[in-house]
Formats: C-alpha cells, sequence, structure tokens
C-alpha cells in the first residue's frame, strides 16, 4: 500500500526541528534515521530489552514501540541532550568513574531511564534503583556498578561529596594464604 | 531494523470520530493505546491492519473516578497512572500489585489498562518470528490448520495473558463498551471466552471505554491478592497467576470467595467448588490447603510457555495457598522459585 507519511515538528533536546518522516515509523527509527541521532540504541525492538528508552514528558518510555506520530507537542529527551554545555551530567560522570558501562550498548538507555528516576525520586533506595533499571537488559557489567553509578550520581546531584568505596574501585584483596 | 508494516493512521480528539472510523466498511481497521501489545504483534506479522486508529487523543477515555458505587478506570489510562492512584492502591491492593507486576517501568508508562485487559492470547508456537512460523507452516492461531501444543484438537489453546484481568475477575468488575450502535456493560468474567483465537467477546468495531470495580469489593469489604509466577522478576509475562478475593463475616467466616488463576487456560480460569470448601468456615492451614486442591483441578497449564506444564499446574496450587494464607495472615512458606511482590 502506499506509505502515508507525517511532517511533525519535534521538540528533541530543547530543540525543535520540522521532520518528515513514513507515518508508520517509530519513534526508534526517526530518531536515528531522520534526526540522525544515533545515541539510542535499538535491540529486541519488540519492548524487552529497553535500550532504546528515551524520556518522553519526563517519563521513560520504549522509543521502538512509540509512534513518533504520536509526538506532538511532547518534550522528547535522547542520550544525547544528557551533557549540561561542557559539563558532563552527574550520571554520565559517575558511570565513566565506575566503568559503569562496558560494551555501551544498553547504556543510553539505563542514562536516560535513570535520569527519569531521579527527576521523580531525588535519592532513591538501591531497591527502587533495581525496580526502575528492571527493564533494561545489560550483558556485561553485571548491574552493579550501574546500580551503584545512579547511588553515586544522586549524591553529587544533591551536593554531596561521593567518593566510590575502594573495594567498588579496584575489588577487595584476597585474603593471604593461611591466614584464616 | 525489524519495522512495522505500512498502514494509515488516524488519531481523532473525540470517541464519535473513532466509533465513525471502525465502524465503517473498508481496509482492516484496528485501535491502539499504548500499542506494547499490537506494535510488537504487527512487528512480527502476527496481527495486521491497514489502519490504525489510536484513541491517545481522546481526553474522556482517561483517568479514574469513583461513580455511583463503583470505580470507573478509564480505558486509556497508563498502567503507571493506575498504580500510582491513590484510590487504587488503598482500596484494589491485589489489582495495584498485579498492574505493578506488568513487564517493566518504561513499558508501564505506554500500556493502559484498557490495552491491558484485551491483550492478544500467547503461545510458545506463536509468539516467535515470521520465518520461524513460517518454518512450521504456522498454527491454527494464524494461517495454519493444526495446533502445535494438542494436534488432536479442534481449538487453540494460548493462553490468557493480562495480569489485571484475573484480579478484576476475582473483584467482579464490568467492562463498558461503545460502538456507534450504542453501549453495552457486560461482567468482566463474560468478556472473556475459552478459546484462545476468538478470546473476547467484543466485535471489531467496538471500544472498551471503562473497567467498573464495584465498591463491594474495595478493602473496607474485601480481602484480595495476587501472585505470579515467572522466570524473571522483570519484564517476563505469567506463566501462572492466582487473583484471590475473600468476604468474611465478623467471626471471620467466609462469606464468600473467589479465586481466578491467570495464564493457564485461555482465559482467566475461575477455581470451582469454593463455596462448598470455604464459605461458613474461617481460612486456616486446612481450608487453605483444600482450595489449593481446588485450584490445582481448575488449572489447565498445557505445554505453551515458559516452564513444564506440569510443573505450573503443581504451583497453581502452591500460589493459590500463598495468595490464600497473605489474606488469612498465615505463616509464609517458602515457594519455589522464591518470589517476592
Ligand atoms: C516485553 C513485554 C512484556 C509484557 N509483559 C506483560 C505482563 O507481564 N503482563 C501483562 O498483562 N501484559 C504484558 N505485556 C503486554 C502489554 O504490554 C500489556 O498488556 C499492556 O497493558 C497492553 O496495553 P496497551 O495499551 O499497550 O495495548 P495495545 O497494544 O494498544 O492494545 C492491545 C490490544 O487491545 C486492543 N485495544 C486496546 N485498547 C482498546 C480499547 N480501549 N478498546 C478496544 N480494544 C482495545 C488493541 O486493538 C490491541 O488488539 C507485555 C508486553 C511486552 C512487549
Ligand atoms: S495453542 Fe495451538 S493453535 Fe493456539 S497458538 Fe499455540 S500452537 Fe497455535
Ligand atoms: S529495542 Fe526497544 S525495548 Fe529493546
Ligand atoms: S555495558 Fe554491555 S550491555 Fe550493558
Amino acid at each position: 500500500m502506499p506509505e502515508q507519511t507525517t511532517t511533525l515538528e519535534l521538540r528533541i533536546n530543547g530543540e525543535r526541528r520540522v521532520v518528515a518522516f513514513p507515518t508508520h515509523h517509530t519513534l526508534l527509527e526517526v530518531l536515528r534515521e531522520e534526526c540522525g541521532l544515533t545515541g539510542t540504541k535499538h535491540g529486541c525492538e519488540l519492548g524487552e530489552c529497553g535500550t532504546c528508552a528515551v524520556l518522553v514528558d519526563g517519563r521513560p518510555v520504549l522509543s521502538c514501540l512509540a509512534l513518533a506520530a504520536e509526538m506532538a507537542g511532547r518534550e522528547i529527551q535522547t542520550v544525547e541532550g544528557l551533557q549540561e554545555g561542557n559539563r558532563l551530567h552527574p550520571l554520565q560522570q559517575t558511570f565513566a568513574d565506575l566503568n559503569a558501562a562496558q560494551c555501551g550498548y544498553c547504556t543510553p538507555g539505563v542514562l536516560m531511564t535513570a535520569k527519569g528516576l531521579l527527576a521523580d525520586n531525588p535519592r532513591p533506595s538501591s531497591e527502587e534503583i533495581r525496580e526502575a533499571l528492571s527493564g533494561t537488559l545489560c550483558r556485561c557489567t553485571g548491574y552493579h556498578k550501574i546500580i551503584q553509578a545512579v547511588e553515586g550520581a544522586a549524591a553529587l546531584s544533591a551536593g554531596e561529596d561521593w567518593t566510590p568505596a575502594e573495594e567498588v574501585l579496584h575489588g577487595t584483596r584476597l585474603p593471604e594464604r593461611g591466614s584464616e | 531494523m525489524l519495522r512495522l508494516p505500512p498502514f494509515d493512521f488516524h488519531t481523532p480528539g473525540s470517541l464519535a470520530e473513532v466509533l465513525e472510523i471502525v465502524a465503517g466498511e473498508g481496509p482492516e481497521t484496528r485501535v491502539v493505546a499504548g500499542g506494547t501489545d499490537l506494535w510488537p504483534n504487527m512487528k512480527r506479522r502476527h496481527q495486521r491492519a491497514e489502519r490504525v486508529v489510536s484513541l491517545m487523543a481522546i481526553p474522556e477515555l482517561a483517568g479514574i473516578h469513583a461513580h455511583n458505587g463503583e470505580l470507573a478506570l478509564g480505558s486509556t489510562t497508563t498502567l503507571e497512572d493506575t498504580v500510582r492512584t491513590r484510590v487504587v492502591a488503598e482500596r484494589f491492593p491485589a489489582l495495584a500489585r498485579a498492574v505493578a507486576s506488568i513487564s517493566s517501568p518504561p513499558l508501564r508508562n505506554m500500556g493502559t489498562i484498557g490495552g491491558n485487559i484485551c491483550v492478544d492470547t500467547r503461545c510458545t508456537y506463536y509468539n516467535q518470528t515470521e520465518e520461524w512460523r513460517r518454518s512450521i507452516d504456522y498454527c491454527m492461531k494464524e494461517k495454519g490448520t493444526i495446533c502445535w501444543v494438542a494436534p488432536s484438537s479442534p481449538r487453540c489453546w494460548a493462553h490468557t495473558a493480562s495480569d489485571s484481568a484475573p484480579v478484576l475477575c476475582a473483584l467482579g468488575a464490568r467492562v463498558e463498551m461503545k460502538s456507534k450502535q450504542g453501549e453495552r456493560i457486560i461482567p468482566l468474567t463474560d468478556f472473556y471466552r475459552d478459546d484462545g483465537i476468538e478470546y473476547l467477546d467484543k466485535a471489531a468495531n467496538e471500544v472498551v471505554t471503562r473497567i467498573l470495580i464495584p465498591d463491594e469489593s474495595d478493602s473496607t469489604h474485601c480481602r484480595s491478592s495476587f501472585w505470579k509466577l515467572r522466570r524473571r522478576g522483570s519484564i517476563d509475562f505469567a506463566v501462572l497467576s492466582v487473583a484471590a478475593a475473600v468476604w468474611t463475616d465478623d467471626g471471620d467466616r467466609v462469606t464468600d470467595a473467589r479465586i481466578y488463576l491467570g495464564a493457564v487456560g485461555s482465559r482467566p480460569l475461575p477455581v470451582t467448588g469454593l463455596a462448598e470448601c470455604l464459605e461458613g468456615k474461617v481460612l486456616d492451614e486446612e481450608t487453605v490447603s483444600e482450595a489449593a486442591a481446588l485450584a490445582r483441578k481448575t488449572a489447565t497449564p498445557m505445554d505453551n510457555t515458559d516452564f513444564q506444564a506440569q510443573w505450573r499446574g503443581v504451583m497453581a496450587a502452591r500460589y493459590t495457598e500463598a495468595a490464600l494464607g497473605e489474606i488469612a495472615g498465615l505463616e509464609p512458606r517458602a515457594l519455589p522459585p522464591p518470589h517476592l511482590l
């Protein structure tokens, strides 16, 4: 059937741009293909992995299951807009400090979901962080550093002087042989 | 990229316009709310539509209101907004728990409660890629002629996948539907059919507008619980769920009890024989075990999802014990796999 196209003013990371796209394309496709914003990753494209998460009106949503055609008047935030001028966002800072990104494929989705969480709940418990991030799969990190990095970002955002525990950065020394 | 097939998309601002479009002749038309079921199904070519009509731009379909002895959930209220609405959490805690267990947090910002009660049934032989399904020549639910789960069966056994459905059935909820011809309100238990293909009593031109839960089922009148079994604590669908609601008199004796099982039949299955088993009695270890045995008999798990069917049937008893035990305030027993909601 002939493709319907839509032309819409999208608001992405505070910028407005008029974009024309096939009406049946998802926000994920339009961000990556029409807008050239390839920071948002595509994984399963079926709602099962979370790597495509972006914020729409401040809430994390899966861009692979949202039509761009439904985004009129809505504020879209992607990982490209996370940095504040020349300064890293606290989440980027702590993710870098802790090596909470390894291959990095899940990271854009994790960062945006975590940003949505911190806006809603500035000092989440580690349980609340786990729950909020439970829709994002990471095959590399084992999640611990991700959770600690979000805790760290919450502390930094609250103006606290946060330094990760020594064992988080360098692991713990094994007991000497025969010492026990 | 796994892309949607092309379709014409409409986002009318009024229900009247939607009803007009879905009533008309012409291309195959579907409504969409959050799209978290329809889009994956269309991407994998399970479901098709040449025209899709969104319900999300119609203000009167969203929101939760107390009205005439009922709590009315507007069909396009998102799952997250449903959980965050204080009256839902306070008055219908089992519903709040069920909705909070659906998939994952970002998906709950998109999916709606109306979409959840209409969600497609699922099966291992169906929820696969197009190539996979073609390689087995499809099945009865789609294009094929045979059911791979029960090859001599004349019907499809795909299982109900909605987490809110068993709770809403136990609470005695009703569903309001509108079409150009008018409106009708039916008990949610009648909305579901015992068939994996034609699983809803809803015509294509009918739109679900509200779900109505009676005040007699709220936490001041009854105690309710919901337990869900799945492999991971997030994202996964249930392979079994148990929703229970129990009404008691001043002496703590049961006056009415309803238990519905999810994911072990094509519709939420009512546990039968509960009245004889529980009415006039106090919930204790013994009565709870008897009711759990009835749940085991009711469940008809098929080998069409994660975990062995037989084991899911055994778990129907254990999870019913857990749900009723929680209602009765009994000491919780360990459940395999350890599952906390
Ligand atoms: C990874 C993943 C995990 C999931 N896990 C769960 C889970 O654990 N539990 C669970 O219950 N669900 C789960 N789902 C399914 C789905 O996300 C939810 O059921 C959700 O609530 C569906 O709502 P929706 O608004 O997105 O539905 P949509 O996709 O918009 O619609 C679903 C169907 O209902 C029809 N429909 C929608 N609204 C109406 C209406 N008002 N009137 C008439 N017809 C309507 C549509 O035409 C479509 O056929 C999961 C989905 C995914 C992708
Ligand atoms: S139960 Fe049988 S007919 Fe139904 S989807 Fe599964 S294999 Fe197909
Ligand atoms: S790509 Fe969207 S959830 Fe996996
Ligand atoms: S860092 Fe590789 S998937 Fe998370």
